[in-house]
């Protein structure tokens, strides 16, 4: 059978969190009773006229920036026609000829390489209304309403080089634009609520080929998973398709989660023209050195610098520097712990352990956290000390996670700190050496394994709070008396 | 009492010495439209309650001796495709038949200020799409001058409402010559601003790079008055203009000598009517009377000017008119069984066949693989032609032409639409160099009026009306009363 190689470009959709749309003052605020947020301009009234939104162009150039863009001194607005009820206008205001950023880049790792992964340009365009149906879809439906909150939304889009090669190429350079998105503060990247989605577009072609198969466009991708589950079906299918003979046909298809396959939606000959032209309604956005410095002067630590950092400041391994800055609330949740915390590598340890475990049982965001990261750091402090075991430390989190207490205040309540004085641990030696004179035979016979079991017993013994390298230490040296 | 060919200043003067009220003249009015408008058919919609009760307003305010302002207690008559809120706004299309705006225009917000009157709506091409009136769903205009004839269009009802005395000043709107070419046919002042002088903010987008919105008048003094209030910046509108207004009435002065005025001679070829040059060359004689210097100049592209036009104007409004589709407003296809067949039937029938034939047009030159033979390309021919004016402005400080080749012409003429474009050959270079424009009354020819051109530097307003307005005063034109005969 042919090898295969696949190749992937994406084009990621941001919802830019300004407070007001893109071409009118109305609030981009989410999850309002429907049509409240709209005024003629983004209803589409007649004669009613856009006015850009200054924020969106700073939001761009802040992104632009972060991604390595060049940011562009002249660029824009064209209309895009296309009929549809949720687009007010029918026609959608986008960046088409010359868009605010050309020629960026990202850095992503994958099985331990870094891969660079091309931005070729980032346009600003506004979202549509939404669609409400009666039944499932606008077919089959008697009836459907428009809420037009969303309409007129800002938008960038940021469209990627076809430079990868696996869904987990992708899924990477996803997660890393989300992390620049969230660090630049431009979106708040909520793919449920459909503030970042991306189109994928997927082709095969024979390894070693020199020029691409025919693509697939894949739309609307909201989540991670959907992007890389896409990507797997649509790749075996196109290479089925081959493998059987066939040709790809240019398309765009869509995903269906529910029976996790891609569809068709449209052919090549059934695309839309979308008749782009200037549009006559906006001036041109003409930018100058002063201002593109100035919003370079305000961006933020990137996430590939703090990753460095990470890794230098407070030796932690790459992979796990990774996962931590690779969420923005996350690492900035870890630096407010660090501060606190005597020991980086240890809160690693946790944030990528018991911390992110509850994220995932419970599906909450780092910010819904219940413990307070400077509670989070003394936790770490009082295993540091010796004052608490790693096991005794997941039980007091446990109970943070209930409460969110000082760890110290609810060891003294719980009563588990750990007994590191040595007179009481003596007794517990002695007494355990003394009933079991088998396991002090066995350690005589050289069998060291009976050292642990001894240890064992006193821990039980002790309901875990004895402080077990002490334990250990005291053990061996009663035994070789 | 007749208030016909009774102006602003005038009347605005009596309504302060009190010699009449607000609410007389405005009564005076309606009872003008009352016995005139089933002959003229200049309005589409009147709004007497709301204009009364503004009447009573303004002259509350002058007994209790405030100042008012130079418009307010005056009654105007507003183009339909500009939106007052709460007062029916159709486009003269059957697709807005029963739309209700929920906003103001600029221009309007900036006339209540003024504590100005709103008689009612006015008349038009639909969409203001046409050189005749005669495209609106609704009715047929008539000429005062002569029922028999077309008002010129698409401003043809804010026109023909002057001249039949039905209403003392109007507003209308300029794409490719719809103030100035029915100004013209009407013998009123008609202005179409500097584009970006006056914001578009309210006024339905025709073709958004080439519309400007405009006074028509009585005389040159009225128009000046209702561009001090209509112009400037407006936040609201993108491309309107961050310069400082002057006051236009300073600028009426009868004083040409030394100022160059250009003759293109492109204006004065073979597709101008004999007697309509006649008229226009004894202008540039007064004018050479009164002091000014005349020069030859020439706009060597003009000759591809109405072409391009017809590229980029249909271009812009097929996407300018796509939002008219039966879903948020306007009339819906009831009949429909899905949501795509509801907007086809809507537009289909609630579009009248010029208004769909330029959609059609537009929609072609945008198309992928015609883009760059028809709407890149006429944009590059757009970029010629405003050199050409660039070029000749280095010569003179104005020009001068006529304002239509021909004067007003028969209802329902057999002129194919090619014809009827060709008519706007004077008037689209303006447009498409974005220049100011007026058109003042200079003659007639077989009882109708002609109308001269004279177009400015860009801001150039002020020229333009101190030239309009040393001839104005040095003739009798302007004053001659339309007949309503013909019929």
């Amino acid at each position: 059978m042919t090898e295969y190689t696949t190749v992937i470009g994406l084009e990621v959709h941001a919802e830019l969190k300004t407070k007001s749309k893109a071409f009118c003052s109305c609030s981009t605020s989410f999850g309002s009773e429907p049509n409240t947020h709209v005024c003629p301009v983004c209803l589409g009234m007649p004669g009613a006229l856009p006015v850009m939104n200054k924020r969106v162009v700073e939001f761009a150039v802040r992104f632009g920036l972060a991604v390595n863009c060049d940011i562009q001194k002249y660029s824009k607005f064209d209309r895009k026609n296309y009929f549809y009820p949720d687009l007010s206008k029918n026609y959608q205001i986008s960046q088409f000829a010359q868009p605010i950023c050309l020629g960026g880049h990202l850095d992503i790792q994958v099985d331990g390489k870094t891969k660079r992964v091309g931005i070729t340009r980032i346009h600003m365009e506004e979202d549509a209304g939404k669609l409400v149906h009666s039944g499932a879809t606008i077919n089959t439906s008697d009836s459907s309403a428009v809420d037009y909150n969303r309409a007129g939304v800002p938008l960038i889009e940021i469209v990627s080089e076809p430079d990868m090669r696996s869904a987990a190429e992708a899924r990477a350079y996803m997660e890393k634009l989300k992390a620049y998105l969230e660090y630049t503060d431009v979106c708040d990247c909520k793919m449920q609520e459909g503030s970042m989605r991306c189109d994928a577009n997927i082709s095969v072609m024979p390894e070693g080929a020199k020029e691409f198969g025919t693509r697939a466009e894949i739309k609307n991708l909201n989540s991670f998973r959907a992007l890389e589950k896409t990507i797997e079906y649509e790749v075996q299918r196109q290479i089925q398709i081959l493998e059987d003979g066939g040709h790809i046909v240019q398309e765009t298809r869509t995903w269906d989660d529910a029976q996790g396959v891609t569809f068709s939606m449209r052919s090549k000959e059934e695309a839309h023209d979308y008749r782009y032209f200037p549009e006559p309604d906006l001036v041109p956005i003409v930018l100058d050195d002063a201002y593109i410095d100035k919003v370079r002067s305000e961006l933020p630590e990137l996430p590939d610098a703090r990753k460095a950092r990470l890794i230098k400041e407070k030796g932690l391994q790459e992979y796990d520097a990774e996962l931590i800055v690779s969420n923005k609330k996350m690492a900035d949740y870890y630096a407010k712990a660090d501060k606190v915390a005597s020991d980086a590598k240890v809160l690693a340890n946790w944030m990528l352990g018991e911390v992110s475990a509850y994220l995932n049982n419970n599906t909450v965001e780092m910010d819904k956290f219940p413990i307070s990261p400077e509670h989070l750091g003394e936790l770490v402090n009082l295993i540091k000390k010796g004052v608490l075991s790693n096991k005794l430390a997941k039980q007091v989190f446990a109970e943070m996670l209930k409460a969110d207490k000082a760890p110290a205040e609810l060891v003294k309540s719980l009563g588990l700190e750990q007994v590191s004085d040595t007179g009481a641990l003596q007794a517990m030696v002695d007494e355990v050496i003394a009933a079991n004179p088998q396991s002090v035979a066995d350690f005589k016979a050289g069998k060291d394994r009976a050292v642990g079991f001894l240890v064992g017993q006193i821990m039980k013994k002790s309901r875990g709070k004895a402080n077990p390298a002490m334990v250990n230490e005291m053990i061996v040296k009663k035994l070789k008396e | 009492m007749d208030y016909k060919k009774s102006t602003v200043h005038e009347l605005h003067e009596k309504l302060v010495k009190k010699e009449i009220s607000s609410v007389e003249l405005t009564n005076a009015i309606y009872k003008r439209i009352d016995d005139v408008d089933d002959k003229v058919k200049a309005y589409l919609t009147l709004d007497k309650e709301n204009a009364l009760a503004q009447a009573a307003k303004v002259d509350t305010m002058i007994a209790k001796g405030e100042t008012i302002k130079p418009l307010a207690g005056i009654p105007g008559a507003i183009k339909d495709n500009i939106s007052i809120k709460g007062l029916r706004t159709t486009c003269a299309s059957k697709i807005l038949e029963n739309f209700i705006p929920i906003y103001d225009a600029h221009v309007i917000e900036n006339l209540k200020k003024d504590e100005t009157i709103f008689l009612g709506k006015t008349n038009m091409d639909e969409f203001a799409m046409g050189s005749t009136t005669e495209t609106s769903h609704f009715q047929i205009t008539h000429n005062p001058w002569d029922l028999t004839r077309v008002p010129g269009g698409s401003s043809g009802g804010s026109a023909s409402a002057i001249a039949a005395g039905e209403a003392v000043w109007s507003l209308g709107s300029d794409t490719g010559g719809s103030i100035r070419q029915p100004a013209s046919f009407n013998g009123c002042v008609g202005i179409k601003p500097t584009y970006g002088r006056v914001s578009r903010y309210g006024c339905v987008a025709f073709a958004s790079s080439l519309d400007q919105i405009g006074p028509i008048t009585n005389d040159v003094t009225d128009a000046a008055i209702v561009l001090n209030t209509i112009c400037g910046v407006d936040a609201h509108d993108s491309t309107s203009l961050p310069m400082e207004v002057p006051d236009f009435t300073k600028a009426l002065r009868q004083d040409v000598k030394g100022l160059k005025i250009g003759l293109p001679k492109e204006f004065y070829g073979e597709g101008i009517d004999a007697p309509v040059k006649e008229q226009i060359k004894l202008a540039i004689e007064k004018y050479k009377e009164l002091g000014a210097e005349i020069v030859d100049i020439s706009l060597p592209h003009t000759e591809y000017a109405v072409i391009t036009y017809y590229i980029i104007a249909p271009a812009e409004a097929s996407a300018n008119l796509a939002r008219f589709d039966g879903v948020r407003y306007g009339y819906r296809n009831m009949k429909a069984t899905s949501a795509p067949e509801m907007t086809t039937a809507s537009r289909t029938e609630g579009f009248g066949p010029e208004v769909r034939r330029r959609i059609m047009l537009g929609t072609y030159v945008l198309s992928s693989g015609y883009y760059d033979a028809y709407y890149k390309k006429a944009m590059q021919v757009r970029t010629l032609i405003r050199e050409d004016f660039t070029k000749a402005f280095e010569k003179c400080d104005l020009l001068l032409t006529p304002t239509s080749p021909v004067v007003a012409y028969p209802i329902g003429g057999n002129m194919s639409p090619l014809e009827v474009y060709m008519l706007d050959v004077t008037t689209i270079p303006v447009n498409m160099a974005g220049l100011p424009g007026i058109s003042i009354p200079c003659g007639f020819v077989d009882k109708m009026p002609v109308g001269m051109q004279l177009i400015g530097k860009p801001l150039g307003e002020e020229t333009l009306l101190r030239a309009a307005y040393t001839f104005e005063q040095a003739t009798q034109f302007h004053k001659a009363v339309a007949s309503l005969g013909g019929k």
